[in-house]
């Protein structure tokens, strides 16, 4: 067995890596927050947020208010940007200090690009891309459920002597927390002890924002395979009803948009109140990222696709039949000239 | 400009429409269904040949799992690639990311002289995009995860991409050796080449080795060095959806839709 560089026994606590960005918090960072709260319910376990990064104290109480007991703050000009060296680096020695139980990090690029690395270099496991957390009852490790293969198989996995037990979570599986300002928490400053020659990374070009959020949307449009590329209508529809726009994988895999849209296992977990989808078949590999929404509305011009087993309303026929109408009948419902 | 060295890791995989679970025994029956080479890890192959295409040298592929993967190297031979490693033994079966990257790692480290360490983005059948900075680990290479747009600047030694962020994406620089992983759709894969179809059949090298092969802790690699355990396998719940269809014209469909959906407009 490979052993992992502290024990069982000297671990304790549960900690959650803050990504932030330009002085924001990831939102992945509040939700697993909030669920770590939830997870140590009458427990007594400290939860410790820990942020690295360039004069980013400030952002200690909005984690203390999503949950946080103690926010660990390593500061430094040279955490300013991620990178893997730096932050794989700090983040190491943080955690070799501390040694907490379990480590949860959000899964998005940057945070599996660093949970990848550390989880080797402190020879522990690493659950992937989870979409639950909970802890055993009896002997309080961690479970991580994650997805597998297409058949909508779920696996739970545990790491039972290695620590920390680490896991990255999907963004948008568990809600935000609302914050409780009125919560009291620590804020320790740690030491960064990082020098210029131990960043072997030069950060060229850095485009962060402008990007849309899906994960965030009460109102999900989504378009597949049947929209051959046509984004217009459902652009449309999407804005008269305050929404954003997401897409399957096949107008990624065509070219046709990136990847910052895409729903479903290697996409993003959405959970919005209402969620209009076109010319999507609804492979398990998709609708696993909108079977949390409140009403499913499914488009689709072949009768058998499965996408009409996940849906509330089911209309069978060519999205673009059946959006000119729609689009015109949302005009006039918000009254005549297209809402707000 | 010097020839690179190019290490392709490869996955075979079940393609997932054909996987079905028991739902008795809640195990997945891999018995029938046919395997491909993982779709993310063509684009692996594609950004390998091409860089060998503009900087001369050789792509190496690698590949952990049983021996009858080895077709599937042919096939990447077959596309363009120059020999190609098969890790196969028993010992390495049911191992985690942590032991999985530590046995690629090792593999990769008895080929040697590697330049560049290319893996796909994510596998189909669920591993999760977390060995290939386990293989940087390992190795102490540097690593871009999420790349595209992958170009090794000639006289520098550096590697640049454009690498994917939560809602963006930057440009970086790392120096030579790197792990990277490939972004899914960087690229169109190219087909094989029928001339070398005969060849990669027939003589293409295909080097199988097992754990005594390489110099590995046995105690790392396989079941024995995998720090998760499964804890239990379930069938996704599927929330209860009133499936209604709709009829009439579109005009009509789209009215009693705005009527069912009155308390979001």
């Amino acid at each position: 067995m490979t052993k992992s560089l502290y024990g069982a026994q000297e671990a304790s606590a549960i900690w959650v890596y803050l990504e932030q960005s330009q002085g924001q918090l990831g939102g992945v960072s509040l939700e697993l927050l909030g669920k770590a709260h939830e997870l140590v319910d009458g427990r007594g376990i400290p939860i410790v947020g820990v942020l690295l990064g360039d004069q980013v104290s400030g952002l200690a109480q909005e984690a203390i208010a999503a949950g946080a007991d103690e926010v660990r703050v390593a500061d430094h000009s040279l955490l300013r940007q991620y990178t893997t060296d730096g932050h794989a680096k700090v983040f190491t020695e943080i955690i070799l200090d501390g040694k907490p139980d379990i480590l949860l990090l959000g899964a998005t690029p940057d945070g599996r690009d660093l949970a990848g690395r550390i989880a080797v270099r402190l020879r522990t496991g690493l659950t992937a891309d989870c979409t639950n957390l909970k802890l055993d009852e009896k002997s309080g490790l961690l479970i991580g459920e994650v997805t597998g293969f297409g058949g909508g198989i779920l696996a739970y996995i545990k790491c039972p002597d290695n620590r920390p037990q680490m896991a990255t979570v999907r963004p948008g599986v568990f809600p935000v927390p609302e914050p409780d300002t009125a919560r009291q928490g620590k804020v320790v400053n740690v030491p960064a002890k990082l020098s210029e020659k131990d960043i072997k990374v030069q950060v060229v070009e850095h485009v962060v924002g402008g990007g849309v959020d899906i994960t965030r949307a009460e109102v999900l449009v989504a378009a597949g395979r049947g929209c051959h590329g046509d984004f217009t209508l459902v652009n449309e529809l999407a804005g008269l009803l305050d929404g954003e726009v997401g897409w399957s994988r096949v107008p990624v895999d065509e070219g046709w948009v990136s990847r910052d849209g895409m729903i479903g296992q290697t996409g993003y977990v959405t959970r919005p109140k209402l969620a209009i989808i076109c010319g999507i078949s609804g492979a398990f590999q998709f609708t696993v990222g909108v079977e949390k929404a409140e009403t499913i509305v499914a488009i689709n011009i072949d009768a058998e696709a499965p996408i009409f087993e996940a849906a509330d309303y089911c209309i069978v026929d060519d999205m673009f039949n059946v959006l000119p109408p729609l689009v015109e009948a949302v005009k006039k419902a918000r009254g005549g000239n297209g809402g707000r | 400009m010097r020839p690179l060295h190019i290490i392709a890791c490869v996955k075979v995989v079940p393609k997932p429409e054909e996987v079905k679970v028991n739902p008795e025994t809640m195990t997945i029956e891999r018995g029938e269904v046919r395997s491909e080479i993982n779709p993310p890890d063509m684009n692996v192959l594609e950004m390998a040949l091409t860089l060998k295409e503009q900087h001369g040298g050789k792509v190496t592929v690698v590949a952990m799992g049983p021996p009858l993967f080895a077709p599937y190297l042919r096939l990447a031979l077959a596309m363009g690639a120059d020999e190609a490693y098969l890790l196969s033994d028993r010992a390495f079966a049911a191992a985690d990311t942590l032991a999985t990257s530590y046995a690629l790692a090792q593999g990769i480290r008895k080929i040697g002289d590697y330049d560049l360490i290319l893996c796909g983005e994510e596998s189909s059948d669920g591993a999760t995009a977390q060995v290939p900075p386990g293989i940087a680990e390992w190795l102490n290479t540097s690593q871009i995860t999420y790349a595209e747009d992958l170009e090794v600047l000639p006289d520098s030694e550096m590697v640049k991409a454009k690498r994917e962020l939560a809602g963006g994406y930057e440009v970086i620089q790392v120096p030579l050796p790197c792990t990277a992983s490939v972004k899914v759709g960087a690229n169109e894969p190219r087909f094989m080449d029928m001339e070398r179809k005969a060849w990669a059949e027939s003589d293409g090298p295909v080097t199988v080795w097992a754990a005594s092969d390489m110099d590995v802790d046995p105690e790392m690699i396989g079941l024995p060095g995998s720090p998760t355990i499964v804890d239990g396998l379930a069938q996704a719940e599927s929330t209860e959806r009133k499936r209604e269809f709709l009829q009439g014209t579109p005009q009509e469909q789209a009215q009693a839709l705005i009527e069912r959906l009155r308390a979001y407009l």
